[in-house]
């Protein structure tokens, strides 16, 4: 039993949460929230710089060897500062499939320059009405040439404007696959947008675009499960880095805003309720300790599930309390885009939604039990 | 990271549960999983077991009878415990009498009362609240006055847990009323229940059971080697036992039970569509929400011992976390169960009242209203769970 990091984790984490102090203060990443393609280059080179893109990735292909555990740290800074580069949907999402299912000339292909930062990556995967069920998909695929063609139509795709290449969740003759397709093959269009949480997303259309095929025909439905709760694993760390900040601004602004003549901190009104706030930030940390120490081979695949759900419904039942009481607890001025507060509370907001609500994750925890 | 126990903890861990397996005797099981009323002689009984074995006072010096086990393998030895369902440990005597006089005792008060704490030959009670001091402790009123080689006591004590079974109780009392400072002027004393002018009268709770009593206190004279610590000092003994708090605060172990017992007999309720209760989404979703937050309960105590062995400091203010959640966890347990029964959980089984009389209806399903009645004081006893929110915003805030 050990709860702490190893040396390298932290100095990782660390230096991580030293440069996003830096060069991702509030203000630099209103800029960045602001330009044209909503991320920076500067500051996605400095992230494959420091390791961070490289850093689940096999020593085989450029990377670091880490796991869901070693990213744990990096994903808590990148909640408290509440990074909008796709980062997720490259290293936690699209680079994964590849990992995890793809052939060695695929892996040769994409990993190293995902490493490097030269390519970013998308999964495609929510269709209309599919909600939460990984197993509900329309698009289809089929032989052409020596290659498959895909069609289909795929909803809020995360980092969809910024990636290069995209996996894409479609069915065959023989059920459920995997394919990568590229982000300028024909066939395929974007409708980009900006997401709640002032992220980008795209609903992307395939129309016979050409793809190639990863991992087994068939076979997606345990790889699509095993990467979705890897991701899932991930945004339960960042969540808990941006639970840490609300709380932490919260605390301060009832230290410092006077009323009646006195901090607002002294009101036991408010005292309780901060109190409650730091009980449920606890919990959730636990639970995202729990997921990303499931998340990693050789977990059984059900231990692996009924874990991160648990994980989940935690951390989707804190995220709305906390967010909720950073606001109430700042009062007028927590409504205020002004305060980093309020962006805190939109991404908490979406991270209780992504990968499945609290009610989707209750009912795939009784389905395992 | 590692959210695992190491080999050592994993194996102490089974050394624990297979001896208590062979060594809880079964009547005593039964009581507990039937959720009946305990006796002295049971709890005694139990007492004497593990004294026997060794096992009855791990934080206790090895001198006096400590096992030498470290933060982590005292949480598993009270975790275990609570799991097998054995009964429980009374605590006036081991986790608080004992510690109290290991460090502030004379040599001769170590003598005379430790023995008889361990081996479980005295029964033990605590005498700290009073009708008009909760949690507002400072503000107690029982009285001693110095006279001689003897104090003289005069005022109440309430809600004092098992004082009728009670061979000698701890007080918090005034021996100083004139300084302007409540905490100062509190003393430490201990009282031989049979002492002439001690009255206990039970406190009957709402779910007919009797555990608490009123203690009255009339001139009752107790000798002045009977103080521990200084005169004046005692509210430095009372806030050196809040420090001292036990391992299981969380109580995870017997919430595990709990848990696992509900599932199982909510697997034989039928719901309203005659499935099994268990499958019906609504009651399954309380029941998973109370299960995730136990889960997580665990990790943080863990994490919180973790952190303990590591900087070799007292737990401090997490110890109130661990209070606050481990009891509404307990309580929404103690609700479900009763919810499950559904209009079978009208017949009432007053607490104490044993199976043999036992009335047309199930016994164990009507004992679960009453447990769930009983089960509100578990937010209120032990500084209430607001004076623990008080204690956070304190300490670890800086509110």
């Amino acid at each position: 039993m050990n709860f702490d990091y190893n040396e390298e984790q932290q100095l990782l984490a660390d230096s991580v949460r030293r440069f996003l102090a830096k060069d991702y203060a509030f203000e630099a990443r209103r800029k960045i929230v602001a330009s044209k393609d909503g991320w920076s280059p500067a500051v996605w080179s400095t992230l494959a710089e420091m390791g961070l893109t490289g850093l689940p990735f096999s020593p085989d292909y450029g990377g670091f060897g880490g796991g869901a555990v070693d990213l744990m740290g990096v994903m808590e800074a990148a909640g408290e500062a509440m990074l909008v580069e796709p980062y997720l949907a490259t290293v936690g999402l699209g680079a994964q499939f590849v990992a995890r299912a793809g052939n060695d000339a695929q892996k040769k292909a994409i990993l190293p320059a995902v490493v490097e930062g030269k390519l970013k990556m998308a999964f495609a995967q929510t269709e209309k009405g599919a909600r939460y069920n990984l197993a509900r998909v329309q698009a289809h695929a089929q032989k052409a040439g020596g290659g498959w063609e895909i069609s289909g139509e795929k909803l809020v795709v995360l980092g969809a404007p910024a990636a290069d290449k995209f996996v894409v969740s479609a069915k065959t003759e023989n059920g459920l696959s995997l394919f990568l397709v590229d982000s300028s093959a024909r066939g395929l269009k974007i409708k980009s947008y900006v997401t709640l949480d002032e992220q980008r997303a795209g609903d992307v259309s395939f129309s016979e675009a050409p793809g190639e095929l990863l991992g087994a025909e068939g076979g997606a439905l345990p790889v699509i499960e095993e990467v979705v709760d890897f991701a899932t694993a991930l945004i339960c760390a960042e969540a808990v880095g941006a639970m840490k900040f609300a709380c932490d601004a919260t605390l301060e602004y009832l230290k410092t805003r006077k009323q009646f003549g006195v901090p607002i901190g002294t009101f036991q009104a408010l005292q309780h309720r901060m109190v409650d706030m730091y009980v449920s930030y606890e919990q959730a940390k636990s639970m995202a300790c729990l997921a990303a120490s499931k998340s990693d081979p050789p977990v059984d695949a059900k231990d692996r599930a009924r874990s991160i759900s648990a994980a989940k419904i935690k951390i989707a039942d804190n995220v709305r309390h906390i967010s909720q009481e950073s606001i109430q607890l700042h009062g007028g001025m927590g409504m205020s885009e002004e305060l980093k507060v309020s962006h805190t509370f939109r991404r908490l907001t979406m991270i209780a939604q992504q990968f499945g609500d609290a009610e989707h994750h209750l009912a795939r925890f009784a389905a395992l039990s | 990271m590692d959210l695992n126990y190491s080999q050592d903890e994993s194996a102490f861990r089974d050394e624990v549960r297979g001896w208590l397996k062979a060594n809880l005797p079964q009547d005593l099981r039964d009581k507990i999983a039937n959720y009946e009323e305990l006796g002295r002689g049971d709890l005694l009984r139990w007492h004497k077991i593990l004294a026997k074995k060794g096992w009855v006072a791990p934080a206790w010096p090895k001198e006096f009878g400590g096992t030498d086990w470290n933060v982590v393998q005292r949480y598993i030895f009270e975790e275990e415990c609570g799991f097998a369902g054995t009964p429980p440990l009374i605590p006036f005597g081991l986790s608080m009498c004992g510690p109290v006089l290991l460090r502030f005792g004379t040599d001769a008060q170590k003598k005379r009362f430790l023995p008889d704490i361990y081996n479980g030959d005295v029964f033990w009670c605590q005498g700290y609240s009073e009708p008009g001091s909760g949690s507002d402790l400072a503000s107690l009123k029982t009285r001693a006055e110095r006279r001689g080689d003897h104090y003289i006591v005069n005022g109440q004590k309430t809600w004092t847990t098992l004082g009728h079974f009670a061979d000698w109780i701890f007080c918090l009392v005034r021996t100083d009323s004139s300084l302007s400072k409540r905490q100062e002027g509190i003393s430490f004393l201990l009282i031989d229940m049979k002492t002439p002018g001690i009255t206990v009268r039970p406190l009957i709770l709402m779910d007919g059971g009797h555990e608490v009593n009123e203690v009255f206190f009339d001139d009752v004279k107790v000798p002045v080697e009977n103080l521990v610590y200084e005169e004046g000092k005692g509210w430095t003994v009372a806030k050196y036992l809040l420090g001292h708090e036990r391992m299981n605060t969380g109580r995870i172990g017997a919430s595990k039970r709990e848990l696992a017992k509900l599932k199982e007999f909510a697997g034989r309720q039928k719901g309203d569509d005659g499935r099994p209760l268990i499958e019906d989404a609504r009651f399954r979703d309380k029941l998973t929400r109370v299960e995730v937050e136990l889960m997580a309960l665990e990790i943080t105590n863990l994490r919180f011992l973790d952190q303990m062995r590591r900087s070799g400091q007292p737990p401090g203010a997490d110890v109130s976390m661990l209070k606050i959640k481990g009891t509404e966890i307990q309580q929404a347990l103690s609700e479900l169960s009763m919810q499950a029964v559904g209009p079978m959980a009208q017949p009432f089984r007053p607490a104490g009242i044993d199976g043999a009389g036992g009335g047309a209806f199930d016994h164990f399903t009507a004992g679960l209203a009453p447990r769930y009645c009983n089960f509100r004081k578990t937010t209120i006893y032990a500084g209430s769970n607001e004076i623990q929110r008080n204690i956070i915003s304190k300490m670890t805030l800086g509110l």
